[in-house]
């Protein structure tokens, strides 16, 4: 089983991203779980066909210490299991506590088991690794495997960076690498070439350039993602290609975080060049 | 031998990291007394070097457990997990004594939102109301305060927001403390956030004229073992009346009543000095440092409170009840004296107690050889003096400092300028401290924060003959043979307050120094040496 987190820069398109790739290796026949570390449990949407989720926390609160697997997971498109940690409303509260509490949870309630027989397992992590909570996916025994939502817009490539320096604090302690990067295109110059470029310098590979396409915005109306909305879309292609580079890859590195002058230096190189 | 004091801060600091002992140094000082009256810096209120074992406690202890604990009809309530509340159940020894028996006495209960994971993670605020509105329920008190624990402030409860609510909704008086107890370097911060709390919310609010002629304010007084019965007494005798005590057998209703004072008498200068000061500025009350602790000091103190009011029946009345007093006092002391003379105390607790207690035991004869604070500023070590000269660190400026004014309506000086400099000519000193070193032999040794392998070092080096401290070194203390007697808790003893309680402290020391018990302790392998062949072989 691998376990895989994916995080990125607030508003970046993590859960569509991880939805769709979900998607697609469901297609592939993968059996697959997706745990939803946003307290606005919004992270599976796609995969239910909308906010059907009860929450791990909100379970663990109504039903006190008799919690079961099936009360806090849900059955999603292509088989694929989706759970949703749930949390405080905003401004309230620890949203950090909460994701330590329900990953907690879900390990002893034995979601992670052999028994169930999975191939993949997705953090879908809320923005940046603001405190331990979040950074509780890629704790020793969690995820081992990160993928890092990016664009070529400066702050995407900002936080990209800085998630990198949490990795390379859990790198050493646990057992965490870094996949790769992946780009969900914003249009901006040279994008393709600096995400590549910044990943060169992180150490690690641009897995998959996705482009920007309207169908993802019509398919998330409808509450589906591409692959199941459209099957024959090219966006649903892109989608398949970036599940399969994640199912072969096999390039896991200890990221190298730049200096901020180094990264303010790549914008200039490749945003000025245009 | 006597040993060298020089020697033996040296002795103290050699097995410490550079940077460590450096900072060490400043807060070992050995006492001089110089020509201007100064005496030398000591560094305080700084943090303790994480590893080494500190007396000191945190800031949520400093702000329920010593300052508004002790009120009996303030129902206090810890909004945290349910450890904070239980380990912090008054255990100080705070006594109390309602007038009636249906009057309110809270200080046997402890109140707790019993915090959990669930509160963490959604937020602890619903619960808190949900128990402020059940103890009220219960108890219809005429206060709730709600403290603050570690986990509140880390996930931002707003407990003040809460307080301005359930005071609305209830119509009591409710306020919170935010005594986080990871704020400021102990438990001093935590006195400090007290003091405004109380001033802000209590003080003032009760306008009921006081008709007596001699009324002051006890502040810093925490009646441990009925030390403030003993102070009350006294006070009746001498004709002068308490309107408040901060806080030991105190109540609500006499804080809210405390301005209607003359007068503000501070025992513990550390941890109230705030209200005394706030009290001035906003309605005019002076105040002078007491000190109840020690037959002279007592005498002292009630002299000085009969010169402020500057009345002859007060004084004579005075005078007459220390005269009382003093014979059996003196007895005592001539008959401890022929044993205890010469012997040697050290004495490492509070912020006032340290100080205070060497009076007792000059009274008997006896030297204190080393002393310091847990929990300290440079001024209750070296004087008021020394206060523009103090660095306001960052861990300081984390405690609000209220901006307090005269108030409009009732402001009002209760002595003219000219009064109290001629006060001050008299002898008495007013809104002054001078501080433990200056009252010090030189020579001495003044620690500050004392940690573990200091006390433990210096017990061996110096071998007093009784250490005074607190629960959490008593033990140790007694392994190596030599009494120790706790102060803040008086063991199972006191009053040691006033010239009755200067009695009792005299009969205890005396027995606790003169006793054989320590001489006929021999650890096993003292006595035999083929104790561990034997055990071996067997």
């Amino acid at each position: 089983m691998r376990k895989i987190a994916i995080y990125g820069k607030g508003g970046i398109g993590k859960s569509t991203t991880t939805q769709n790739t979900v998607a697609a290796l469901a297609e592939m026949g993968k059996k697959v779980m997706v745990v939803g570390c946003d307290p606005k449990a919004d992270s599976t949407r796609l995969l239910l066909g909308g906010l059907a989720q009860k929450t791990v926390l909100d379970t663990l609160r109504e039903e006190g210490e008799d919690v079961a697997l099936a009360d806090i997971r849900r059955r999603g498109y292509g088989n694929t299991y989706c759970t949703e940690s749930g949390g405080p409303e905003p401004g309230v509260g620890c949203a950090g506590r909460g994701i330590i509490t329900s990953i907690n949870l879900l390990e002893q309630l034995g979601a992670y088991g052999e028994a169930e027989n999975l191939d993949y397992v997705f953090y879908d992590v809320l923005g940046d690794v603001v405190c331990g909570g979040f950074a509780m996916p890629i704790r020793e025994g969690k995820a081992k495997e990160i993928y890092i939502v990016c664009s070529g817009e400066m702050m995407a490539m900002y936080a990209a960076n800085n998630i990198c320096k949490g990795i390379v604090k859990f790198a050493q302690a646990g057992g965490v690498r870094l996949g790769g990067l992946i780009c969900n295109s914003r249009k901006v110059d040279n994008e393709r070439e600096m995400i590549e470029e910044l990943a060169l310098r992180l150490g690690t590979q641009m897995i998959h350039f996705v482009p920007r396409d309207n169908d993802v915005q019509r398919a998330e109306i409808n509450r589906k993602t591409v692959i199941e909305w459209n099957p024959a879309a090219a966006q649903a292609d892109q989608y398949r290609q970036l599940a399969r580079a994640i199912d072969a890859n096999d390039k896991f590195v200890i990221p190298k975080p730049l200096m901020m002058d180094n990264l303010e230096g790549l914008l200039i190189d490749y945003g000025l060049a245009a | 031998m006597k040993p060298n004091p020089h020697t033996t801060k040296n002795e103290l600091l050699k097995v410490y990291p550079a940077k460590t002992a450096r900072k060490r140094a400043d807060q070992i000082v050995v006492n001089e007394h110089r020509a201007d009256g100064a005496v030398p810096e000591i560094r305080a209120n700084v943090r303790t070097t994480p590893g080494a074992i500190t007396q000191r406690g945190c800031t949520y202890a400093g702000c329920k457990g010593v300052v508004i604990g002790p009120t009996r009809d303030i129902l206090s309530i810890t909004h945290g997990p349910i450890g904070c509340g239980f380990y912090s159940w008054l255990t100080r020894r705070n006594q109390t004594r309602p007038e009636g028996p249906d009057d309110a006495n809270y200080i046997t209960y402890c109140l707790s939102t019993d915090m959990q994971d669930e509160q963490i993670v959604f937020g602890g605020e619903k619960k808190l109301r949900a128990a402020i509105e059940e103890a009220y329920a219960i108890f219809h008190p005429k206060a709730i305060a709600i403290f603050s624990t570690c986990p509140v402030g880390l996930i931002g409860d707003d407990v003040h927001s809460v307080a301005r609510d359930m005071k609305e909704k209830l119509g009591i008086n409710v306020f919170g403390f935010s005594c986080e107890g990871y704020k400021g370097v102990s438990q001093s911060a935590g006195h400090h956030i007290a003091n405004n709390q109380l001033f802000k919310h209590v003080v003032g609010t009760n306008e009921t004229p006081r008709p007596e002629k001699f009324k002051i304010n006890m502040l810093g007084e925490y009646n441990i073992g009925g030390d403030a019965f003993v102070i009350e007494d006294l006070l009746e005798r001498c004709g002068i009346t308490l309107v408040s005590t901060f806080s030991g057998d105190s109540t609500y209703d006499a804080f809210a009543n405390s301005h209607m004072a003359d007068l503000n008498a501070v025992m513990c200068h550390r941890s109230i000095n705030y209200v005394a000061e706030m009290m001035e500025k906003k309605f005019g009350i002076p105040w002078i440092k007491v000190n109840f602790v020690g037959a002279e000091g007592t005498a002292k103190s009630l002299r000085h409170i009969a010169q402020y009011f500057n009345d002859a029946e007060l004084t004579g009345r005075v005078e007459k009840v220390i005269c009382e007093e003093m014979t059996a006092v003196l007895e005592t002391q001539f008959d401890v004296r022929s044993r205890c003379e010469g012997k040697t105390a050290m004495l490492f607790v509070g912020g006032s107690r340290a100080h205070h207690y060497q009076m007792l035991f000059a009274e008997m004869g006896m030297k204190t050889v080393a002393a310091g604070y847990e929990f300290a500023h440079r001024d209750d070590y070296e004087g008021r003096r020394v206060l523009p000269s103090v660095k306001v660190d960052a861990d300081s400026r984390n405690i609000e400092e209220l901006q307090v004014v005269a108030d409009e309506t009732r402001y009002l000086p209760r002595r003219g300028p000219e009064e109290l400099v001629q006060l001050q000519t008299g002898g008495v000193e007013i809104s002054g401290y001078q501080g433990m070193m200056p009252e010090m032999e030189e020579g001495t040794l003044v620690i500050d924060d004392i940690y573990h392998f200091e006390m433990e070092r210096l017990l061996e080096i110096y071998k007093p003959d009784v250490f005074c401290a607190g629960v959490k070194e008593k033990y140790a203390v007694q392994k190596a043979g030599i009494p120790c007697k706790q102060l803040h808790s008086y063991d199972y003893g006191g009053p040691y307050a006033g010239f009755r309680g200067a009695i009792n402290f005299y009969n205890e020391i005396d027995r606790m120094v003169n006793t054989k018990i320590w001489s006929f302790a021999r650890a096993p392998w003292e006595t035999e040496e083929e104790l561990e062949q034997e055990a071996l072989a067997s």
